[in-house]
């Protein structure tokens, strides 16, 4: 009995091979965006594990010295008096063109977890091959790859658990490479150790709390929450489609469901038969969009790696490695989805009577009081989705006001079509241009769904672009502002800084560009000093701040701080910003610092070398008009390396460069949203085609040529598309709000102005009708080469 | 007894109120016994044949299929006695679309668990649609979909054959062969025919006749 | 402590050949200076580190007792052990240094472990003033005239113990074997090793939650080679013994699976005259069945000497990275005393 009837069931696809390839690439599509974002952002969580994994260093409290390096003398007297502490020294070196980070750990003193997994027991390393020159080298394969057979490097070990780009040796390697002659950064402080400071022993010595394991993981959080945030919504898109498929077939077969039931299948199998077909065209959409989404997530990551590593310096590697556990969500959730979208379907057959009457109709014709029930669902929702930041704060509130607002706004969008095709039938005049309207009106349950679809991709998409293109406008002014000097140069050491500052001097203005690493507020930051320039006053950016900013700055009697720390700290200016234990100065201003994750302060040069003299001297900034020739001087004077001269214009350059990759992935998901949701209005368009002949045969007999007919249809496709994209532009601009003002400001720390691009909007109306005809085209010219007879066979058949 | 009913009410609710179809009505039909159903549209011959299919069930009254209370059972006993026990022929031919002749016709058959090809192919070959059997029913005509839907309803050999209006939509002489098909195979397999039909002259060609007026038998 | 860098350096002195030996103390000595029987001690300069030399000890042990008479021991052993033949500033350095500390008392044993690498002043010696320190371990010289070694103060602590101590030289410096060079197999394998073995000592103990002061005896051993056993000698049974007369007893016996055990004493007369003896004259023989034996026969006859001795606590296992048995031991038969016994190579218990 089962077989017969799954035969049956099944053998509408055989007949109805475009529907079952929407339904399949529907599912397939949504499945694919979604384990797309998922395996980016697993890929990139394993590598956080990864590093996180290896700096178990990170677990332990630290002591360090804000100014610097400190003598290894230091690491010894703090072990002869007791502190059980092990030395770790950084740095950053370029080897072949690879920047690599260097970690120097002491495998004596050091605790086993930060240990490379290759120095076990059972490696058959010998001490000799650790401690004597060449020493070894852990580093990831693919950083092994790229450095193998460099001269002055230790030998070097794969270890896959290393994020790419790091390389974690024995201290004396890391001191060799790095020139460090016993520098220690930082001194982690293993259990047992004292409470306190050893003033006594190494009174410049400050305690670090242990880092937050998942710091990492909490800065990049944002990032991972907006690709995830994209995967849903393109997800979501895709069930738009599913369900209208879903929805389709069901309709398309209740004369076979009421025909089986009549010849005695029994409602429970033939529900439990649909559910096994769904279950399998779902696992085989899954699958397929699995492998998709694979591929999808390979192309993208290099983009996210460069923006994990410009925003973050987290650092992923390249290639994406295939883990079953996204995978399996990803199958999971095309199951859940095909569900989901069938679920009314199926209940619809549960409660199908058995002799009503068997024609097929607009499966999802609704009635105007559900179409205001909706109406009033969206509503709500966007009242929701409104307040969620007055209740919550956070990313989780500033995401929760974007779905509301999105299907909120999908929700409604059925009724302000009706009621604007309505007014549009009111104006009518003619009989043609009143059955057109009152016919559009009449189509619209059935497209209303892909126009939903439709809607959420054109205003996701006017959102995120007004949002970049507003945010890359303000980063290029800034840019323009903040970078006042023409040339940055970096002196090798604090001998040559000085020389260069002699030499510099009645040759080109310099502005010192010293800094000292410290907690800002509980939180890491910097601080640097600066001089009293009156190139700052001109060109620095502020965004809030006293009267007297500058003069309270340069008196020393004020801090400027960056936007993210005034932000995460609630700081307006006048309040205490306090920079050292006892230390606390006001704010006089607040200025915009795009790109950079942690807190920052400025204050004037005097009061910087007052608190910290041991800040390392060595970049400035020069105001010349010369640049080439400047250069040319310092690198024939000084020999400096390319990399110590950097002019402004390739700094800036950089900094766009990293923008614009930031947000390729951004653009990427953005296209392949707004093709999902032209092929949701293909496949409805597809559907409704099927069914359109009764309608269309009167006219046709009343005197209507097919080829007027088909006009007509596109034109209703591209009205319909016009008035979905009129609500779509406040929504999207909307979106751009939220995006610009909530979730940037949670995610970021910055706010950003909110400029309009109309030529944008243009573009993308353009697009939306593009989409629109496209997705016209192909059912319009079935419905042009639909022969006469069929259009007979309509009266023929009925009754 | 093959079939016997017993005072069947059944009323329908409308938007202007409660419809009274059937006020009463009772009939028996024995194996082999042709019964032909009449009346005006509304006079409520469909909806007795729907009782009688089990498709539907009464207000009151009582339905026996041979030994089988059929007005006692649930929905899957109903479907199990459809399945196995009744052939069905609608005005619709009600075949399935995407299934190609032969599947069509041996649809219940292969549902109720009984099939017998080789008494299907001579279903195909007494009903003239051997040549037409990889055909899809779009593909053919009236009076064909109408004699797959007979195949298909005797493919199980049912003890009761129930038939709405069957060459309703056929024209005369198509009507004609089709009637005359039915009523051999019926007589073959010994099974009880009931046919709802508005036609006095095919009426007039079965064994009985009853005539439904305002919900009761006249 | 860090477990798996120890089980990496459980091979140390091995170099890149296959560890051989107890410790890994039977490798060819490739590139070190070996032991020349003509090389005579240089004080104070000998009292600091040989780098050139594979491995080194500054190996003090004391028998205590606190005001109640209850014995007491305690060991403090600093190793040197180099990767290669020299010595440099910094991270370079190829010296690496293992402090050994343990505090026994009649129930209970305690055991303790530093490690640390050379050139960066964690851990190191010097001849003069004299320091061999790890960490906060620490041994220095107070002495204010004479060598440098008549008087050190002495600092160890661990997991449920610590000790602080003074120790003052009543006796001279003492070389063992012949001049100093200490012959460790019938093959010739040798090392530079002296003593001092007069040391009276006073401190203090800190146990759980109790401090004790003490009073008693030390000895303390500077031994220096590099290639001190040979391929087949497994491990050794040591004993240095204070005898009741004022006279010393030092003793050992190397283990060797090819055949008879190979042993050498010094007798040491109250004044501090050595006298050693060759391979034979002294006997050791277990007369406990336990693995290790902690009770043994000591016979030198050459000095009318049988005696027994018994551990104090059996139970002084130190579970280090070389893990070995040393504890002190109670001497009856023709002399009583007190002492310390030493036996490696023994499979760790249980």
């Amino acid at each position: 009995m089962r077989r017969a009837a799954l035969s049956a069931l099944l053998s509408h696809w055989r007949r109805q091979p475009m529907q079952l390839f929407t339904l399949l690439a529907g599912l397939a599509l949504a499945t694919a965006l979604w384990s797309a974002v998922q395996a980016i952002n697993a890929e990139a969580r394993r590598s956080y594990d990864a590093a996180a994994g290896t700096l178990g260093l990170g677990a332990y409290e630290t002591l360090s010295d804000p100014a610097g390096r400190m003598p290894l003398a230091t690491f010894a007297d703090l072990r002869r008096a007791g502190w059980p502490v092990s030395p770790v020294l950084e740095g950053r070196l370029v080897v072949t063109d690879q920047r690599l980070r260097i970690l120097g750990i002491e495998p004596i003193s050091a605790p086993v977890a930060s240990l490379p997994a290759g120095l076990g027991a059972e490696s058959g390393l010998t001490p000799a091959e650790l401690f004597l020159p060449p020493g070894l080298g852990f580093a990831a394969p693919e950083t092994v790859a790229v450095l193998k057979d460099t001269p002055g490097l230790p030998r070097l070990m794969a270890d896959p658990s290393l994020p790419p780009g790091q390389l974690v040796t024995d201290i004396a390697v890391a001191d060799r490479l790095l020139e460090a002659d016993g520098g220690i950064d930082r001194l982690l402080l293993l259990p047992g150790a004292p409470a306190g400071l050893p003033t006594e022993i190494a009174p410049a010595l400050r305690r670090a709390a242990p880092q937050d394991q998942g710091d990492l993981a909490r800065l990049t959080d944002s990032f991972h929450l907006n690709l995830t945030a994209f995967g849903l919504l393109s997800f979501a898109v895709g069930l738009f489609i599913v369900h209208g498929t879903i929805g389709l077939a069901f309709e398309q077969r209740r004369p076979i469901f009421r025909t089986l039931r009549a010849l005695g299948l029994p409602l429970g199998v033939l529900l439990s038969l649909l559910l096994a077909e769904l279950l399998l065209l779902a696992l085989v959409a899954g699958l397929v969009g699995i492998a998709l989404g694979y591929l999808i997530a390979g192309a993208l990551l290099p983009d996210v790696a460069a923006t994990l590593r410009g925003l973050y310096g987290a650092s992923l590697p390249g290639t994406l490695a295939f883990d079953p556990a996204w995978a399996l969500s990803g199958l999971g959730i095309a199951l859940a989805g095909a569900l989901v979208a069938a679920a009314h379907g199926l209940d619809k057959i549960r409660r199908m009577p058995l002799l009503a009457a068997a024609q097929p109709r607009a499966w999802s014709t609704v009635s105007a009081r559900a179409l205001r029930r909706q109406a009033a669902a969206g509503a709500a929702l966007l009242l929701a989705g409104a307040a969620a930041p007055l209740i919550a704060d956070g990313l989780l509130a500033g995401f929760a006001l974007l779905g509301g607002l999105l299907l909120g706004s999908a929700l409604v969008l059925p009724f302000l079509l009706s009621a604007a095709l309505s007014l549009g039938a009111s104006r009518a005049r003619g009989p043609q241009a009143q059955w057109f309207w009152a016919d559009t009106r009449q189509q619209l349950p059935g497209l209303s769904l892909a126009l939903m679809a439709l809607l959420l991709a054109l205003a996701t998409n006017i959102g995120v672009s007004t949002m970049v293109s507003s945010f890359r406008l303000t980063f290029t002014g800034w840019l323009d502002q903040r970078l006042v000097s023409q040339l940055y140069v970096t002196a090798p050491s604090e001998a040559e800084a000085a020389r260069l500052r002699d030499w510099l001097q009645g040759r080109a203005e310099f502005l010192p560009i010293w800094k000292v690493d410290l907690p800002l507020h509980d939180a890491p930051g910097e601080l640097f000093g600066i001089s009293d320039s009156p190139v700052y006053r001109s060109h620095w950016p502020l965004l809030d701040a006293a009267p007297d900013a500058w003069d309270m700055l340069f008196a020393s009697e004020g801090v400027l701080a960056n936007e993210q720390l005034a932000r995460r700290n609630g700081l307006s200016p006048g309040d205490p910003v306090t920079l050292g234990p006892g230390w606390v100065l006001p704010l006089a201003g607040i200025y915009s610092d795009y790109g950079n994750p942690n807190g920052q302060a400025m204050i004037a040069l005097p009061l910087m070398l007052q608190y910290h003299p041991e800040v390392p001297r060595l970049r400035h900034g020069l105001l010349t008009d010369d640049v080439p020739g400047l250069t040319a001087a310092l690198h024939d004077e000084f020999g400096l390396p390319r990399a110590n001269l950097i002019n402004n214009e390739t700094l800036k350059a950089t900094s766009l460069q990293i923008f614009d990759r930031t947000f390729t992935v951004t653009a990427a998901l953005n296209v392949l949203t707004l093709s999902v949701a032209g092929f949701a209005i293909l496949t409805a368009l597809l559907t409704l085609s099927t069914m359109r002949l009764p309608q269309l045969a009167p006219l046709w007999a009343l005197g209507l040529t097919r080829r007027r007919l088909a006009r007509l249809e596109i034109l209703r496709s591209l009205a319909l598309a016009a008035l979905t994209f009129a609500v779509a532009l406040p929504v999207g601009l909307a979106l751009a709000w939220c995006l610009l003002a909530v979730v940037n400001v949670e995610a970021f720390g910055w706010r950003l102005p909110m400029f309009l691009f109309p030529r944008q909007w243009l573009l993308l109306f353009v697009l939306a009708l593009l989409a629109a005809l496209v997705a016209s085209i192909l059912p319009v010219r079935r419905l042009a080469r639909t022969e006469p007879s069929q259009f007979l066979k309509v009266f023929a058949d009925e009754r | 007894m093959l079939v016997q009913a017993r005072d069947l009410h059944k009323t329908y609710k409308t938007g202007d109120g409660v419809l009274p179809v059937l006020a009463g009505v009772s009939l028996t039909l024995d194996p082999g016994q042709t019964l032909a159903l009449t009346g005006e549209s509304g006079s409520g011959k469909s909806t007795l044949l729907h009782l009688l299919a089990a498709l539907d069930a009464p207000d009151s009254g009582s339905i026996h299929l041979a030994q089988t209370e059929v007005t006692a059972l649930d929905d899957a006993g109903r479907a199990a006695i459809r399945r196995e026990r009744i052939g069905l022929v609608f005005q619709q031919f009600n075949l399935i679309p995407s299934l190609d002749l032969a599947a069509n016709l041996a649809f219940q058959a292969r549902l109720a668990g009984r099939h017998d090809p080789d008494w299907c192919a001579a279903l195909a070959e007494r009903l003239g649609l051997t040549p037409l059997l990889d055909r899809f029913p779009e593909q053919l005509s009236g009076g064909q979909q109408q004699r797959v839907a007979i195949g298909r309803a005797l493919a199980p050999r049912p003890d009761l054959l129930l038939a709405d209006e069957p060459t309703g939509n056929l024209d005369e002489a198509t009507a004609d062969t089709v009637l005359d098909m039915i009523l051999e195979l019926v007589a073959e397999t010994g099974a009880g025919l009931l046919m709802v039909t508005h036609s006095t002259r095919i009426a007039a060609r079965l064994s009985r006749r009853l005539h439904l007026s305002q919900g009761r038998i006249a | 402590m860090n477990a798996r860098c120890l089980a990496l350096l459980a091979t140390l002195a091995a170099g890149p050949a296959v560890a051989q030996g107890y410790a890994g103390l039977g490798t060819q000595a490739d590139g070190f200076a070996i032991p020349a029987p003509e090389t005579r001690f240089s004080f104070p300069e000998d009292h600091g580190p040989h780098p050139d030399y594979r491995i080194e000890w500054w190996y003090l042990t004391a028998n205590l007792t606190d005001a109640d008479g209850t014995d007491y021991g305690i060991q403090w052993t600093l190793f040197r052990s180099a990767l290669a033949p020299n010595e440099a500033k910094g991270w370079a350095s190829p010296q690496i240094w293992l402090g050994n500390a343990g505090l026994t008392t009649p129930t209970d044993h305690y055991a303790a472990e530093r490690l640390a690498r050379g050139g960066t002043g964690q851990a190191g010696a010097t001849a003069q003033p004299f320091e061999a320190w790890i960490d906060e371990w620490r041994m220095a010289s107070t002495a204010k005239t004479g060598d440098q070694l008549d008087a050190l103060t002495l600092s160890a602590n661990g997991d449920g113990f610590a000790y602080s101590l003074s120790l003052d030289a009543k006796g001279p410096l003492v070389p063992q074997g012949v001049e100093g060079y200490s012959v460790k197999s019938p093959e010739g394998q040798a090392s530079h090793y002296y003593s001092q073995p007069f040391y009276e000592i006073a401190g203090t103990l800190s146990l759980a939650n109790r401090d004790v002061s003490v009073t008693g005896q030390g000895w303390l051993d500077r031994e220096y080679s590099s290639q001190p056993l040979s391929e087949t000698q497994d491990g050794w049974d040591w004993i240095s013994l204070h005898l009741d007369t004022g006279a010393k007893l030092m003793g050992f016996r190397l283990r060797d699976r090819a055949g008879a055990p190979f042993t050498s004493a010094t007798w040491i007369a109250p004044d501090g005259t050595p006298t050693p003896y060759p391979d034979g004259a002294l006997t050791m023989t277990p007369t406990s069945d336990t693995e290790p034996p902690t009770s043994w026969q000591i016979t030198l006859p050459a000095q009318n000497l049988t005696v027994q001795i018994d551990a104090i606590n059996p139970q002084a296992w130190m579970p280090l990275s070389f893990p070995y048995w040393e504890g002190p031991v109670r001497i009856s038969g023709s002399h009583a005393g007190r002492g310390y016994l030493e036996m490696t190579g023994y499979p760790e218990p249980e």
